[in-house]
């Protein structure tokens, strides 16, 4: 088994093959973990949000869920989550949306979209190839209404969230290091990776 | 695990507390002038610069310049229309749904709210809108999906209209679409809440920056319609005076500062 500690407000990347489970670890909890999968062996096919939405009939990620590409094909599935839901609804923070949601004194925090324009340079590719992605461990209940807020997450220290990979599949993940709103806690933590046959 | 020493507690206490009032007048947000639906028949459209009839399954592309506004007509129900759209020159800024309903907290787009950009900037405000029937979160339909008649798809569409444009399949968003009335049950479950929409409905789109747009014109893959996909009016109109109190640009603080943002380039 390969194991990954992920320190707090940090990128990382790593390839999971095809019928390996990635676990990721919530190791404090109440921490967000936004991440995108982009086939191994073509990075133009990624996660798509939106597909994986509508393949479900339903808004949230949990034990179940198909992770569905921008091809229309299935790359992960989700078999095991010990925290209950996950969103894929409210994309990334970026210093540039920070401004608009807290005000223009937090442009100059840490933002997860920073994080991934520096892990995808890793594997040549530019902000162009950020897609909406899935926060595991992120409260983001969407009332009857449209109503939508971040709300406090209910994942406690330890809890995780498996999928077994049904292609190869990159992964990149940044370990959110907001701190304008509860998605963290307001104290962003390190968190863990665990990939295994 | 890796070890970890907390932030203060009064730090934390402080941005909890700046947040929380975020929040709160985030949700209750209510507009100086509540938003009426616009009415049907549409008014005729002004300073017509280009008419475009989208004819079922098919897609087509539009340029704007900042304060031209692109009008979407309805002629029946069973066809949605899915946008995409990006700034010029630097097609790398796009249209980003997920901040457009974070930052505004809500996924209820209609008349009065705006779209923001992946860079904190407003590309389009919704102007006019009879319905507020309209889809940020399932998109259209795939190339394998069901509901797509004569074989056409919004995938398939989205790519054709990028490639016209000198985009390809990486700088295609999450897609709106028009005249969709997508809504999530309490459990989180998507339905298709059809009272919502008349058959002739429409929607004015104002550009707020120098964009290029795709637009679909294709069944959404929930709707229950059957029969042929009706086609749709896209009509560019030319820019006018945008008044000071305009309730796109005035509506909510996040609209406020996504104007700051732009006014600051």
């Amino acid at each position: 088994m390969q194991i990954y500690d992920i320190p707090a407000e940090k990128p990382w990347s790593g390839i999971v093959r095809k019928g390996q489970t990635i676990r990721i670890i919530d190791a404090y909890g109440q921490q967000a973990i936004d991440t995108i999968f982009y086939n191994a062996a073509d990075f133009g096919e990624r996660y798509s949000a939106q597909d994986t939405m509508l393949a479900q009939g339903a808004a949230y990620i949990t034990t179940g869920t198909k992770v569905m590409s921008s091809e229309g094909r299935v790359m992960l599935t989700v078999t095991a989550d010990t925290s209950g839901r996950h969103d894929t609804c409210a994309g990334c923070c970026s210093c540039e949306s920070n401004t608009v949601r807290f005000g223009m004194g937090t442009r100059h925090l840490h933002a997860c979209r920073e994080n991934f324009i520096l892990e995808l340079s890793r594997h040549g590719m530019t902000k162009r190839d950020i897609v909406p992605n899935i926060i595991f461990f992120m409260n983001v209940p969407i009332s009857p209404n449209g109503a939508m807020t971040i709300d406090d997450g209910i994942s406690a220290p330890g809890d995780h969230v498996e999928m077994v990979a049904e292609m190869d599949v990159l992964c990149v993940i940044s370990n959110c290091p907001q701190i304008n709103n509860p998605c963290n806690g307001f104290d962003p933590t390190p968190i863990r990776v665990e990939i295994s046959d | 695990m890796m070890p970890h020493t907390p932030r203060p507690p009064e730090a934390i206490a402080a941005d909890r507390a700046r947040y929380e009032d975020h929040q709160r007048k985030g949700l209750s947000f209510t507009p100086k002038s509540p938003p009426t639906p616009s009415p049907i028949p549409a008014p005729p459209p002004t300073g017509v610069l280009r008419e475009q009839i989208i004819p079922g399954g098919w897609y087509s592309t539009f340029a704007l310049q900042p304060g031209q506004t692109l009008r979407l007509q309805a002629h029946g129900l069973g066809s949605s229309v899915s946008l995409a759209a990006w700034a010029t020159p630097d097609h790398s800024e796009r249209l980003n749904l997920p901040d457009t309903v974070k930052v505004q907290w809500t996924t209820d787009l209609r008349k009065g709210r705006v779209l923001f950009s992946d860079m904190g900037r407003v590309l389009l405000s919704i102007t006019e809108d009879s319905c507020g029937g309209h889809d940020v979160l399932t998109g259209g339909s795939g190339p394998t999906g069901a509901g797509t008649p004569a074989q056409r798809n919004t995938r398939d569409n989205m790519l054709l209209a990028a490639a016209k444009l000198g985009l390809d399949r990486r700088d295609l968003p999450m897609l709106m679409t028009f005249f969709a009335p997508v809504r999530v049950d309490a459990a989180g479950r998507f339905f298709w809440n059809a009272t919502l929409l008349s058959g002739t409905d429409w929607v004015d789109l104002r550009a707020e920056m120098p964009l290029v747009m795709a637009l679909s014109n294709t069944r959404h893959p929930m709707d229950p319609a059957t029969g042929d996909v009706p086609p749709v009016t896209a009509t560019l109109q030319a820019a006018r005076p945008v008044a000071a109190d305009d309730l796109c640009r005035t509506a909510t603080a996040e609209a406020v500062r996504g104007f700051e943002n732009n006014a600051r380039g």
